[in-house]
């Protein structure tokens, strides 16, 4: 059984057990109760490192040119900025989005399936002017990009 | 009335490109009200799940650090026009919505 094969039955028997899948199409049970737990000590993390350290524990994240993310240099209206992430990495399982300086530096974990395209774009307030920091976790290995975004206006409030 | 979820999705010939908005105030639980003073408790989304054609197809964990009326841009394989998408999200309060919408 090669790597994506694998992963894409774990996913299905994880994410969309049949049974469960057919409740959550009636409207039985909310995606919710089924999937992986929202991670609270991450996203109640007041720095960047303790949310790093509660999603991926110790692990060793790699700087890399192959995590691409487009965000603005200069963000007018911290309330709005957008972010976009792509990457040539294979096997992606998730995307991670952290604003440093925020209250909550951590904003957004996309998990991503052998059906998705490493490619997803949101928009995330920020309270100052700070690094933006991407994790993809790709084959099980992390990699990372960051850009300093200038906030004008800070949209914490 | 602006519907809770708005989905637009394109088959893009390789992949289904899919954008989706959903209304929320996404309040930081930091936020003071201007007049009285008191605090703005937490309401944020914080599960979205998409599915293609009964499967999920990719999923994201949400804080409050997400923008108010969030947007929401993947690409995925496997569906392809004609076929349904479903986005749905639960937030903090356990309030939830889901939407489905067609593959253009």
């Amino acid at each position: 059984m090669n790597h994506d094969t694998g992963r894409r039955a774990f996913l299905k028997s994880v994410l969309t057990g049949t049974t469960a899948g057919a409740l959550v199409g009636a409207g039985i049970l909310t995606p919710g109760q089924i999937l992986a737990a929202w991670p609270a000590a991450a996203f109640d993390s007041t720095t960047r490192d303790a949310a790093l350290e509660a999603l991926y524990a110790s692990g060793v994240i790699e700087e890399s040119d192959r995590v691409k993310l487009d965000a603005p240099d200069i963000a007018e209206n911290g309330a709005v900025v957008p972010i976009r992430v792509e990457t040539d990495l294979e096997g992606v399982e998730s995307i991670s989005i952290i604003a440093a300086e925020n209250p909550s530096p951590l904003a957004a974990v996309f998990e991503l399936t052998a059906r998705s395209l490493p490619s997803v774009s949101t928009r995330i307030k920020m309270a100052m002017t700070s690094d933006v920091l991407i994790v993809v976790k790709s084959n099980g290995t992390l990699f990372s990009t960051q850009k300093r975004v200038s906030v004008t206006v800070g949209g914490c409030g | 009335m602006t519907a809770p979820i708005r989905i637009r999705a394109k088959d893009k010939g390789d992949f289904v490109e899919l954008k989706a908005l959903m209304k929320h105030v996404m309040e930081t639980g930091n936020r003071k009200d201007g007049q009285t003073g008191e605090t703005v408790p937490a309401h944020f989304i914080q599960e979205v799940v998409v599915e293609a054609g009964g499967e999920v197809v990719a999923r994201a964990n949400w804080g409050p650090g997400v923008s108010k009326n969030p947007y929401l841009a993947i690409a995925f394989t496997g569906s392809a026009r004609g076929d349904t998408v479903k986005v749905s999200w639960v937030d903090n309060k356990g309030e939830s919505a889901s939407e489905t919408a067609e593959i253009q």
